[in-house]
Order: C-alpha cells, then sequence, then structure tokens
C-alpha cells in the first residue's frame, strides 16, 4: 500500500481506535530520512510485541523497523521462530513461509512486484532466524544468491532454536551446551557471511544491535545496494537470554561482550566494488542534502 | 443438492459446521439469502432493516475495504456505512434500543488486549458481541475470509443475528447475506430501515 492510500475514511475517522489515528498523523511513513532516533517521538511501526522482558530480538526489531527507507513500499518475509510471533503486530506488509522457504519467497515476490510496479520502488526484505536461514533453508538462502535476487536477507542469529526449546543449529557455537544439545556442539560454528561472500552478495555486514546508529546505517546501506546491485545479507547477533541463562536486563551488554574484537561477534563487512561505488555515491548526496539544510536553517536565522 | 439445514442465531455449538458444508449455496446476481433460502434482494432488505429495528443493539461492523479510504469507491461507501447507520440511530427507541458502530481496523490477533467497547477483531468477534450485548450486527468491507472466520465464530458462540455485505458473492456462515455491494445498496438498505420505521416493534 502506498503512503497515499494510508489513509483513513472521513467519515469513519472518528471511531477508529486511537493506535490507527496515530499510524496515519505520527508515522514515519514517505519520510526518506527516517530512522531510529524516530522512536519515542513518532508512532513506531511495531503496535506491540509477545516477545519475552528484554529481549534483544525485540530491539532488534524496533530499529530495523524504524530504519527501513521505504516502509509503505516495503514486504517483509518471515519464517518460523520468535520473529513470527512479532510481525502478526506491525505495520508494514508481511508474509509468514514455510519453515526455510523464505528466500524462494522472497525471490518470486520481488520479481513480480517489479513486474506489477515497474515505475515504483518496492524493497522485499527477508527476516528470519538462524535456523530457517543457515539449517532448514540453506538451500534456499544459497540458491537466491547466486541467482542475484535482489533484496536484503537479514539473519537473527541467536545461535540455536531458541524457539522450541533450545536444539543446536549451524550457527551455534563449538562446545556449547544447550537445553536440548547436551552433548555440546562438535563442530565450529558456520561461517555464512564468508559463504555469502562467495554466492555473491554485494553488502554483508555480521554485528549485534548494541548500537542503533551503527543497525540504522547497515540496514539502509543493505537495502539501497540490494535496490539497485543484488543481494545483500546481514548477521545480527540476537542472543536468547533465557536458552543462555541470563536475566532481562543482560542482553544488552551480553551482545557488548560478544562484539569485542577478538569475539565472534566482532564488526564484519564486505562490500563489492559496484556497491561501494553505490554507497560512495549516495553518502555524497546525504552530505549535499545535510550541507543544503544547514544552508537554509542559516538564511532562515539572518532572516529572524 | 436440497438441505434442511438453516443457518440461524446460535449458540450453536463450539465449532458449528460451515454452512457451505451443510449444503448452503450462495445467491446469484439479484439475490440474496436469508437463513440460507435464496431469495430476491429486495426480500432481504426488508428482513434486514426488521432485524435492525427490532434489535436491541443493532451494530455496524465496518472492516478495512472501508475504513480506509484506499480508492473512491470505498470512500463512497464509508459514507453510506455512516448513513445506514445514523438511519438506525434515528429510527430506533432510544430508551429500549442502542445502534453501535464499531469497527474491524484489521486482522492482527489482538487477545487477551482487545478493548470490545471500541472495536472488533476477527480472531475473537464473540467478545465484542457479548461485551456490548449486540443482537443484530452487519458486517461491511471485511476481506471473505476473515468475515467467514468471525460468522463462524459469533453462530457458534453467540445468539447475534448476523447480515454480511458482501461486495463479493455472499457468505454462506451469515445468517442474511446480500451480494455485490455497493454505496447505492447500502443506502437502499437504509431507505428500507426509513420505511419500516415506527412499523416494528421494538424488544421488550
Amino acid at each position: 500500500m502506498s503512503k497515499e492510500r494510508i489513509k483513513i475514511a472521513e467519515e469513519l475517522y472518528d471511531i477508529m481506535p486511537p493506535e490507527y489515528q496515530d499510524l496515519v498523523k505520527k508515522a514515519t511513513y514517505g519520510n526518506e530520512t527516517r530512522g531510529w532516533k524516530d522512536i519515542g517521538t513518532a508512532k513506531e511501526l511495531i503496535e506491540e510485541h509477545s516477545l519475552c522482558a528484554g529481549c534483544p530480538e525485540s530491539m532488534a526489531f524496533r530499529y530495523i523497523l524504524a530504519s527501513l527507507p521505504n516502509p509503505e513500499d516495503t514486504v517483509m518475509v518471515g519464517s518460523t521462530g520468535c520473529t513470527s510471533l512479532v510481525f502478526p503486530h506491525v505495520a508494514v506488509h508481511n508474509i509468514h513461509s514455510l519453515f526455510g522457504n523464505q528466500n524462494a519467497i522472497a525471490s518470486g515476490l520481488k520479481r513480480a512486484l517489479s513486474v506489477r510496479f515497474p515505475d515504483r520502488t518496492k524493497d522485499v526484505v527477508v527476516l528470519a532466524g538462524d535456523g530457517a536461514t543457515v539449517d532448514i533453508g540453506l538451500d534456499m538462502t544459497l540458491q537466491a544468491w547466486f541467482r542475484q535476487e535482489k533484496f536484503t536477507t537479514i539473519c537473527f542469529d541467536n545461535e540455536l532454536y531458541a524457539n522450541t526449546g533450545g536444539q543446536e543449529s549451524g550457527l551455534m557455537q563449538k562446545g556449547f551446551v544447550a537445553k536440548m544439545a547436551p552433548v555440546g556442539k562438535s563442530f565450529e560454528k558456520v561461517r555464512l557471511p564468508e559463504i555469502a561472500r562467495e554466492s555473491g552478495c554485494h553488502y554483508i555486514v555480521q554485528c549485534t544491535v548494541s548500537k542503533p546508529n551503527l543497525i540504522e546505517k547497515v540496514i539502509k546501506n543493505a537495502i539501497y545496494v540490494a535496490r539497485e546491485i543484488g543481494p545483500t545479507y546481514l548477521q545480527i547477533y540476537t542472543p536468547c537470554i533465557l536458552e543462555i541463562g541470563k536475566n532481562s536486563m543482560e542482553g544488552l551488554q551480553e551482545m557488548r561482550d560478544s562484539e569485542k574484537p577478538s569475539e565472534r561477534f566482532a564488526y564484519k563487512e564486505f562490500v563489492s566494488e559496484p556497491a561501494k561505488e553505490l554507497l560512495a555515491e549516495l553518502a555524497a548526496k546525504e552530505k549535499e542534502r545535510k550541507a543544503e539544510a544547514k544552508r537554509q536553517l542559516a538564511s532562515q536565522t539572518v532572516t529572524v | 443438492m436440497t438441505t434442511s439445514y438453516k443457518v440461524m442465531p446460535g449458540p450453536e455449538h463450539y465449532l458449528p459446521p460451515s454452512a457451505s458444508s451443510m449444503g448452503i449455496r450462495l445467491p446469484d446476481p439479484g439475490q440474496a439469502h436469508i437463513h440460507g433460502t435464496i431469495v430476491p434482494e429486495e426480500e432481504a432488505m426488508e428482513q434486514a432493516a426488521r432485524q435492525f429495528l427490532s434489535a436491541k443493539v443493532p451494530t455496524i461492523f465496518p472492516g478495512p475495504l472501508v475504513l480506509w479510504a484506499w480508492n473512491e469507491k470505498a470512500a463512497k461507501k464509508a459514507k453510506a456505512v455512516r448513513y445506514l447507520y445514523e438511519t438506525i440511530k434515528e429510527s430506533v427507541d432510544p430508551k429500549k434500543q442502542q445502534a453501535m458502530l464499531i469497527p474491524m481496523p484489521d486482522y492482527r490477533p489482538k487477545y487477551p488486549k482487545i478493548n470490545p467497547e471500541v472495536e472488533i477483531n476477527p480472531n475473537h468477534p464473540n467478545l465484542t458481541i457479548w461485551h456490548n450485548k449486540i443482537d443484530a450486527c452487519m458486517f461491511v468491507g471485511v476481506h471473505c475470509h476473515q468475515a467467514n472466520l468471525s460468522l463462524k465464530i459469533i453462530r457458534g458462540g453467540t445468539n447475534c443475528y448476523t447480515v454480511a455485505m458482501c461486495a463479493q458473492a455472499g457468505h454462506e456462515d451469515a445468517m442474511l447475506s446480500f451480494r455485490d455491494a455497493t454505496a447505492e445498496k447500502i443506502e437502499r438498505l437504509a431507505d428500507w430501515v426509513k420505511k419500516l420505521k415506527g412499523s416494528v416493534a421494538p424488544p421488550e
């Protein structure tokens, strides 16, 4: 649904619950400069969530939704897992796919949208857990990258199957003992960022959600590159505090500890040459936009 | 195929069968159905108007297809829905009856946070029906699948009389269903309410 269509029928406006009126009046649809700083002052596109208190995945979800450059023309594709408990509550079009099927669904969707709306930018973003991305759906994930499908894949990596009680996943670290994996993982964490690079992804980042500024930047970069060039991949550490024995308030610290330079979630980025050129071009435009805004502000100040 | 099954106000039981599985068929253009029996549209108009006028809490549930002005037709239908509501409100006895207009803004499951006074949700429509003691309602602008789901839940767990003002082929699971709804058709129903005002006994 485009922004112009997100309006309430005048005759029935008064009976709409306030959260829907806010969605029209205070949400940041159609605002290219939207970002995580709007949280708290604008209407968020996530009404509520049913995740555990202090869940880092809920933080990630809020930052991602706040950072989508074009939410009114974005379709998110989710898969089974904790994320699928949140999707029913977001004000962005979304599809719940079969477990592991998300990148295949997104491929067809992106192609169909390009045919149906040739003159409009439509973004497709896959958001799935590590089980769906790396284990059950690895085939679909890789094949979409091989085919150079133009959408972003985001993996919420919590290093196990949290939603079903803590089974071992391919992204679990070696030696980790989980509730349903009592012997401990016997092989190394799958290096999907490296695999993504070799499979043709143009922009790849591995990080945590401890720094909202950084998350906003990588989300936007990934979407812009996917729009113009080809597949992009983000692997974001969203630890399951329940499954790793942490309390609600310890999620943030867990992410900070895991992103130290020697740790497994140290910031890692790969940008292809065409993507570098595009991002440089966009950065120059952004710089120009900010300079222009500054000039305008200065001229207004002088006038006053 | 003939059937003795009638789509009647419930509570039928916890999981009522879908009316189509019991042999109820949809009307053709120009027709409607009352309790599963195909009738001319005008007959259904009169029956729906009588239900509104004799109910304690006649209610309209507009869904997303009319609540959001996503095209001109939708905005026109919203206007017609408001007109119908105002007409019912003016035509009933304010001491004994209370007309309501409660939106179904979207289909997100909201349990247990729903506020049944201000909205209805297709996944548990019975909460809004029970809370407001609604005994006659009309769905308009609700996508087919969600309307079917709601109508079946309402039939299963409440005694509410359901009317569907459907923009497509109608709903077997409603007690009375129109098809091919337009703004003009909704206004025609309002005219029937006006016409019958004062001739239908209000509830005791």
